[in-house]
């Protein structure tokens, strides 16, 4: 326990700056300690997911005959170039529905919320979703829940019959 | 004096180890500490049993996207005690958590967290935090659907910060999408950062509780005064102090050996949380749910208003950690006995748990989430095998009112509960709030026709206490 008198290193090594030399060796070994690390940047690794952005996919998600007017029907695909070693976790789905009009809608599966996958209840046209029972109706709108905002859509076209969604990155609801 | 002998008194006297160790072990502490002072210790003892059996688990586990679910699956199925291990691994994490709590409440109850303490309980609180870091990437390297979701959970919740929440969410996710990146950062994060810190951060804490010694049981009347406080404490120790080693440590021992039996029970007779579907952000059905110990806060997520959610994620943990590290710089002197001279101290406590239980609780049962799985209504229950309220039964299945509204203890317990809705609401009523909706219902105008309408209002109508049976 404190039984020996205080006398705390800060105060010593502050008196002992008084001399020059003393001044100089401390500058010396904290700045050359700490100096090397100006240069090192956040390691190339970790900086990437800030920096390099991806460059997005249109994903081939079926024939347009496949889908029937008035439907709304999952689909999944790849993300934009995805890393060798991801595996299924470089799958993504979206909610496509091919209006009566014949236009394409294809909605994002995030909730808008914290992001949980949302269920399309056909009978009822609405989604649901699983975690904090956020609910949307067919056009995306909230119906009840905590989602601050409509579920997002995904660029979708057809071409030559066939049904392609474009890769987003997963919608991230901003303060 | 034998070989051995002669060799350890060689290494002894060169390495200074008895003189630098024996010193400590057998510092004075104060001789009425009993079994109140045993939960510091047991935390450090788990987490002593959770780096045995994770490293255990690193040697089969395989950090890649692609490859952890299979690695699991072996552990889980094929390796000698792995699914022990994994066991041990989870059911110490659920342990370490609950004693770094129950450490964290013994030492504010006694006030031990006050002068000279104040760093000892600094110290502690970042320990928790990286506790609660643990079990959350823990959690995550249980790489199977539900760890899927909470990344991207993490990602949503991180993405309300102000200004750099994207950012901030981009580095959790590893990119745009959870992918290749996304797992190995949480490997790292769990693996060498978080234990890396633990491990220099249980050093600065023992180093605490030792320079400044074990705080005394609180005594009625007897106030810190961090003027006399030091004086007091180590006269004390030296008239009637004991060592720590043995006075004391057995009951230390004795617990944390109890402990790491409950674990290895636990671990062995219930075994380790189920494997769920594989990783792969395209099978949509998912019922996202976290580990025990943080299913308070999937409930205050689901409970929150919505207004108060963009500030509350944000300023919500920022508030909790400066109230628990201002405390002792607040409140560092006076009183330190807690029913008779702090008794908000206890009520403090008691809210807390009361809360966490609560909203424990209610994350447990999760009324607002949908029931997707609702079974149609048995014609018991119906009252009816045909006609109009037959059919209306069946649309409340079909349109899944079902999902959300409770009759006779089927469905979902989202909406209100609408049993005996018949002596409620007239015709009209539910009508209009079909059509409408309100509060957190949908409206149905649009995907309801007339005749569907008229045949649930008719079953819903049929929804009294005097309701006839079917036949």
């Amino acid at each position: 326990m404190q039984t020996e008198p205080h006398d705390p290193i800060g105060s010593a090594w502050l008196a002992s700056l008084a001399s020059r030399r003393r001044a100089f060796l401390t500058f010396l070994s904290t700045q050359s300690a700490i100096a090397p690390s100006w240069r090192c940047r956040a390691s190339p690794s970790a900086s990437p997911p800030l920096f390099q952005r991806r460059k997005q996919e249109w994903r081939d998600v079926g024939a347009l005959a496949d889908f029937q007017a008035g439907a709304t029907r999952v689909v999944s695909f790849q993300d934009a170039s995805p890393e060798p070693w991801a595996g299924v976790t470089a799958k993504t789905a979206a909610w496509v529905r091919r209006e009566s009009s014949g236009e394409l809608i294809a909605f994002s599966v995030n909730c808008t919320h914290l992001g949980c996958p949302v269920r399309w209840i056909a009978d009822s046209a609405l989604f649901m979703c699983p975690c904090h029972g956020g609910v949307y109706y067919a056009d995306g709108e909230v119906a009840a829940g905590p989602p601050p905002k409509p579920l997002p859509r995904y660029p979708v076209r057809t071409r030559a019959g066939r049904v392609e969604v474009r890769t987003s990155p997963v919608p991230i609801t901003t303060a | 004096m034998g070989l051995l002998q002669r060799a350890w008194l060689w290494l002894d006297d060169r390495s200074q180890l008895s003189r630098t160790v024996w010193p400590v072990l057998t510092h004075l502490v104060p001789k009425d500490a009993g079994w109140w002072y045993v939960f510091g210790s047991a935390t450090l003892c788990a987490f002593l049993a959770q780096v045995a059996s994770g490293v255990a688990l690193a040697l089969s586990y395989l950090p890649a996207a692609d490859q952890a679910y299979a690695s699991l699956q072996f552990i889980s199925d094929t390796a000698a005690f792995g699914g022990f291990l994994r066991g041990m691994h989870y059911w110490g994490a659920g342990t370490m958590m609950f004693l770094a709590g129950l450490h964290m409440i013994r030492v504010f109850l006694f006030g031990a967290f006050k002068f000279p303490r104040e760093l000892t309980w600094m110290s502690g609180v970042f320990l928790l935090g990286l506790v609660a870091g643990m079990a959350f990437t823990g959690q995550l390297l249980r790489w199977d659907q539900t760890a899927v979701w909470s990344v991207v959970l993490a990602a949503e919740s991180a993405g309300r910060v102000p200004l750099v929440g994207e950012s901030i969410a981009r580095l959790i996710l590893g990119g745009d999408t959870v992918g290749g990146a996304t797992l190995s950062r949480f490997y790292a994060i769990h693996v060498f950062v978080l234990p890396g810190l633990i491990f220099s951060l249980i050093g600065a804490h023992l180093y605490l509780v030792l320079r400044n010694g074990i705080s005394e049981p609180p005594r009625k009347g007897k106030l810190v005064d961090p003027k006399t406080y030091r004086a007091e404490y180590e006269a004390e120790m030296k008239r009637s102090g004991v060592p720590f080693f043995p006075d004391a440590a057995w009951r230390d021992t004795v617990f944390a050996l109890g402990v790491v039996l409950c674990i290895a029970g636990a671990a062995f007779f219930v075994g380790p949380p189920e494997l769920g579907p594989p990783p792969d952000p395209s099978l949509i059905v998912a019922n996202p749910r976290p580990d025990w110990y943080f299913l308070w806060a999937f409930a205050v997520m689901a409970l929150m208003p919505p207004g108060l959610e963009n500030v509350a994620i944000f300023v919500g943990p920022i508030v909790i950690g400066v109230v628990l590290l201002g405390l002792p710089l607040v409140f560092g002197s006076g009183e330190r006995h807690p029913p008779a001279r702090r008794p908000w101290s206890v009520a403090a406590v008691l809210i807390i748990l009361v809360s966490v239980a609560s909203f424990w609780a209610a994350g447990k049962r999760s009324d607002w989430s949908p029931d997707f799985n609702a079974k149609p209504l048995d014609a018991a229950v119906v009252g009816a095998r045909s006609g109009p309220i037959s059919e209306g039964a069946t649309l409340f299945h079909d349109k899944a009112c079902l999902n959300c509204h409770n009759i006779a203890g089927q469905g979902g317990r989202r909406g209100p509960d609408l049993t005996y809705v018949g002596d409620r609401l007239t015709k009209e009523e539910m009508i209009l709030r079909i059509m409408n909706g309100g509060h957190n219902m949908p409206a149905f105008a649009s995907t309801l026709g007339p005749e569907d309408l008229e045949k649930i209002v008719a079953f819903l109508q049929s929804r009294t206490a005097k309701q006839k049976s079917p036949d």
